[in-house]
């Protein structure tokens, strides 16, 4: 969970808006795919998501296949090991791979629109209905929310995949409303909004035309958080038993193994490389995030250099002491320059060619 | 004055929202929820469980949902949770028993995990550009992995491998729950391994959230002055630097505790901590509606009580919060 | 001369001592860590002297702020300073380089010889801490000596001396207004008496009046207290009244460097030229006013030779190959100590890089 919470930290504080309409939306983009983070995260999810539509395919056994190879360490046959009854470790990875992006996905659009609809309303309209509905989220984001999906999931009868995206999604957009209202009330008082209102525009056009483009980027952010909270929050239900066993996904390879003493024997090969799979897609959700928030608020960005060749230069980036190196350009100062005539006097000659 | 008088009302609606929704869902089930439940329960749950059901959800009277929601607030305000079907005790007894353990595990851990954190992050998000940055991949790979998991690998790696802590419970079932040395220390190793998997899971999200407050504040101007008046390191660092970038920090912490205390209780369900967490896992698995609700209701007020604290905290911090009018 | 500039001829009639008390040589400093930094200052070398006013003035971005920031080694990252010195003379006779004093010396040497008072009194001032405090603090970190009661006896007196009530120590930063805060900056920078006060932009976020008073009020301090002053603004009319020499700058290089006096009457670059005609004088004859066309060269990108030749209307062939240097302007008469680097006051320069020389324009050569 603690990736959804450092998202929250993250995006709530900057009053940077992504520049305005002005820009050129094709350039920004590319900028955005240049960022590192960005790209990593990107394709670490793209390679996931193929996995998601051609899994059932290239799984080498039918993950609830059971045989006589018990319990098996990883070797040729079944690279990933086999479960107590004989089922390939790989194949449920495979497989569940598609339940575990399907559910994010849901969750993460529908989070997305209520948090939109609450946010930007809130932050358009102020006043009494600013009010209430920030009640609203901040009352969502108070309540402890996973034991709130536990509660409402073991109640609804056999509450399957999509159910449970659903349940997230009811619990899970409040804090994307959140920074949107933040975001949208201070759009609200810049002046090509106001330069908008004086011009009599439509209330639902500016919001589409002149507020919407500009929050691209936090409600880019908020889906990818919403995704990454759905997925830990699914696997969690599916760990604990609350959402059907039958449905394969990781959450239901680690419980398995836990039920089954996967610790205790030392069958490592059960619930690693599930968890493994976990890190990473969070990991890619992540990495997007820190790529987006990068992109809103340019002074996360790491300041360029790699440490080591900072250090080789003798440069320590601290606030309150510039570093100084002895680094002089060619062309910054062409001659001698005499220390004791440079004072009042100017500087030596500093004619120079063309074409340097 | 206005500012807790503001908060204060925010957590009077909390509580009864959450209340609410307790009460509402059983109520929103598709269908006869008791059918649906009874039929979930495989089983498990005979027909005086049933009529149990009935009543704690008003099915069995004419009353309208109004009055049933007066009377659901009556029994709160009395303390009446109901009664767990699977112990037949009352549910706030069991709650009773368990509430300190969480409190004490879950409670000590997160707040190790946040003062930890946030001082690595201070460090991190003050000193840029040096080895110390090498830290942040490593905190967003915890950052991105549930908090179960971490726990499964620990007891993998420190109890069944090592066999340096035991793997569950919360102390020596040979020992008499007693205020002596034998059963605290008991107690205190029951609860090492634990807690130090929910400090090493959730300690990252502090880190990046500091480090980036850090950040930001660092290029405020009040820091860059600090520095031209040629104050200490140390000065500038903890009295101006990291003095306001905890403040955010001190506010996220009161809006992730939901999250937080969510993730933690799922550890004591993975170390079988006989915390809330477990009760609520066990309630779970049994089917034991009332015992879930209650424990739901528990910590969500347990998690706004500690937001309050955050909140007193917090307006401790900023002097701007405390203006008159 | 009409009875309005008197006052600055009076101001300027007896010109303080020649003797140097801040001189910065050659500075160069660039903004980004990678291969392909920046270059936001060249080879810049300006001395400040005792007891003078030195005005500091061009467009936004053109590196002025840099240079003060620069200076005090208070450029945040990713800025870098790549060569130059920074001499500060102490008034006991020894002198040292800003740029190569180690991190004690540097934090000992700051507020006590030089203070800045900085663009934007709204961020400088941390929101947790009492005013009092934040002036406690600078007194307490170099003088150890002095007890709290004492520090905030001083802390009052310092808030009386710029015209705040010395209750005010008791006082937010949220609870003053912005006038208010930018003072409380001002006796901050005073509370160690500095040698050497910069100011960057201290009233550019004020309305008018409050302008005034706060330009006022500096130079009324300055005149009781001796020190010396480089205050930095974009708007030129205003340095012509208070300030007793003005350096102008323009994409990263100081272009003119003149008495206030002769900046004003007697503009030798055709780009303080411009500037002069974007601002009506607060005081004095009326004058056309006109814009310069265009907009600064992105510093990361600078075109050979002079940078101000696409905006320049005297701009000729050697313009785009031959950088200017800074040299006395080629008018006779004028006060051999002021510089200018502009090709039509340097045909030198234009001969030896094999062009024709062009005579100085009459505007440029006003007398």
């Amino acid at each position: 969970m603690a990736a959804v919470e450092s998202t929250v930290l993250e995006t709530t504080p900057p009053d940077v808006v992504p520049q305005t309409t002005s820009a050129p939306g094709a350039r920004r983009r590319l900028l955005f795919l240049r960022n590192a983070k960005a790209l990593t995260g990107l394709s670490m999810l793209a390679f996931f998501g193929v996995i998601a539509v051609i899994g059932p395919w290239i799984a080498p056994y039918d993950p609830s296949a059971m045989s006589d190879a018990l319990l098996q360490p990883p070797s040729a046959a079944h690279w990933l090991g086999t479960t107590h009854t004989g089922q390939d470790v790989l194949s449920q990875i495979i497989v569940g791979t598609r339940g575990v992006l399907v559910v994010g996905l849901i969750s993460g659009v529908l989070a997305t629109l209520i948090g939109m609809l609450v946010g930007v309303t809130a932050g358009f309209v102020g006043g009494v209905g600013d009010e209430t509905l920030s009640a609203l989220s901040n009352v969502f984001l108070v309540i402890p929310q996973l034991p709130l999906i536990i509660i409402i999931a073991a109640q609804v009868p056999g509450a399957g995949g999509v159910t449970v995206a659903f349940i997230i999604a009811i619990t899970g957009w409040a804090w994307g409303a959140r920074v949107l209202r933040a975001q949208t009330l201070s759009l609200r008082r810049r002046d090509f909004v106001e330069a908008a209102r004086a011009n009599g525009e439509r209330t639902m056009r500016i919001i589409f035309a002149e507020i919407m483009p500009n929050l691209t980027a936090i409600i880019a952010a908020g889906f990818v958080g919403t995704v990454t909270f759905a997925v830990l929050s699914q696997i969690t239900l599916a760990f604990l038993g609350v959402t059907p066993i039958s449905e394969w996904n990781w959450g239901t390879i680690l419980f398995w193994a836990q039920n089954n003493l996967a610790l205790q024997r030392g069958a490592w090969w059960w619930f690693v490389p599930a968890g493994l799979c976990i890190a990473a897609l969070g990991m890619a959700l992540t990495l997007i995030n820190f790529g987006i928030d990068e992109f809103v608020n340019p002074r996360l960005r790491s300041t360029g250099l790699k440490a080591r060749e900072l250090k080789r230069r003798g440069i320590r980036p601290r606030i309150g002491f510039t570093p100084v190196v002895d680094e002089p350009r060619a062309d910054d100062r062409p001659g001698e320059v005499d220390a004791a005539r440079a004072v009042a006097a100017p500087a030596a000659p500093t004619t120079q060619e063309a074409g340097r | 004055m206005r500012f807790f008088v503001r908060r204060g009302i925010f957590y009077l609606i909390t509580l009864w929202a959450a209340v609410t929704i307790n009460f509402i869902i059983p109520r929103l089930m598709p269908g006869d929820p008791v059918k649906a439940i009874m039929a979930r329960s495989q089983g498990k749950l005979d027909s005086s469980a049933e009529a149990a059901i009935r009543t704690l959800f008003g099915l069995d009277t004419d009353k309208s949902v109004f009055q049933q929601y007066l009377d659901y607030w009556g029994l709160l305000l009395h303390g009446n949770l109901g009664t767990s079907f699977m112990f037949g005790v009352p549910v706030v007894d069991i709650i009773r028993q368990a509430l300190p353990w969480t409190i004490g595990l879950v409670g000590i851990a997160t707040i190790i995990s946040f003062v930890v954190g946030t001082l690595i992050g201070t460090g991190i998000g003050w000193r840029r550009g040096t080895w110390a940055d090498n830290l942040l991949p490593i905190s967003t790979f915890f950052s991105a992995v549930p908090y179960f998991w971490l726990g499964l690998l620990c007891v993998a790696l420190f109890s069944v491998t090592l066999q340096w802590f035991p793997s569950n419970g919360s102390y020596d079932r040979a020992l008499i729950p007693h205020l002596d040395m034998e059963f605290i220390s008991s107690v205190l190793y029951y609860g090492m391994l634990p807690a130090l998997t929910i400090v090493i899971s959730s300690v990252a999200g502090w880190i990046l959230g500091m480090r980036n407050m850090m950040v930001t504040v660092s290029s405020e101007d009040y820091v860059t002055v600090a520095q031209a008046k040629g104050l200490g390191e140390r000065k500038v660092l903890f009295g101006y630097a990291a003095r306001n970038a905890i403040l955010p920090q001190v506010s996220s912490f009161a809006l992730s505790l939901g999250f937080i205390v969510g993730g933690t209780l799922v550890m004591e369900m993975v170390f079988s901590y006989q915390g809330i967490g477990y009760v609520l896992y066990q309630a779970v698995s049994t089917y034991d509606y009332p015992l879930m609700q209650g424990c739901f209701l528990i910590i969500t007020i347990a998690v706004l009580l500690a937001n309050l604290v955050a909140d007193v905290a917090y307006a401790f911090l900023d002097p701007r919060t405390r203006q008159e009018g | 001369m009409s009875a309005a500039t008197t006052t600055y001829e009076d101001f300027a009639a007896a010109p303080p001592a020649r003797e140097p008390v801040l001189e910065i040589r050659n500075l160069s400093v660039e903004y980004g860590y990678d291969e392909s930094p920046t270059r936001v200052l060249r080879d810049v070398s300006l001395t400040l002297h005792r007891g003078e006013v030195l005005g500091l003035a061009g467009e936004s971005g053109c590196g002025k702020s840099t240079l003060a920031y620069a200076a005090t080694r208070l450029l945040p990252p990713p800025g870098l300073i790549t060569g130059g010195e920074v001499l500060f003379h102490d008034r006991d006779g020894g002198t040292r380089d800003i740029l190569r004093l180690s991190d004690r010396d540097l934090r000992a040497s700051r507020w006590q010889d030089l203070a800045i008072v900085f663009q934007g009194a709204m961020n400088s001032l941390n929101p947790v801490y009492r005013v009092g405090k934040q002036l406690v603090d600078a007194i307490q970190a170099h003088l150890p000596g002095v007890g709290k009661k004492e520090a905030y006896e001083r802390a009052e007196h310092l808030l009386e001396l710029v015209g705040i009530s010395p209750d005010r120590v008791r006082s937010y930063p949220h609870q003053l207004s912005g006038g208010m805060r930018q003072r409380v900056m001002i006796a901050m920078a005073l509370a160690l008496e500095p040698q050497v006060l910069i100011m960057d932009e201290p009233t550019t976020a004020l309305d008018v009046v409050m302008q005034r008073q706060i330009v006022e009020q500096i130079a009324e301090l300055r005149e009781r207290l001796g020190f010396s002053v480089v205050f930095i603004t974009h708007d030129v009319s205003l340095l012509i009244e208070i300030a007793d020499r003005i350096a102008i700058m323009y994409a990263g290089e100081i272009v003119e460097d003149a008495n206030a006096l002769d900046v004003y009457r007697r503009p030798r670059h055709p780009y303080a030229n411009g500037l002069l005609h974007s601002f009506p004088p607060l005081r004095g004859e009326r004058r056309e006013l006109g814009g310069i066309p265009g907009s600064p060269p992105d510093l990361g990108r600078l075109p050979s030779g002079c940078p101000f030749r696409a905006r320049c209307e005297f701009a000729f062939d050697a313009c785009a190959t031959v950088r200017p240097r800074l040299t006395p302007p080629a008018v006779p008469g004028d006060d051999p100590r002021r510089r200018v680097a502009c090709l039509r006051h340097d045909p030198e320069a234009v001969a030896a890089a094999g062009f024709d020389p062009v005579p100085v324009p009459p505007e440029l050569a006003v007398r």
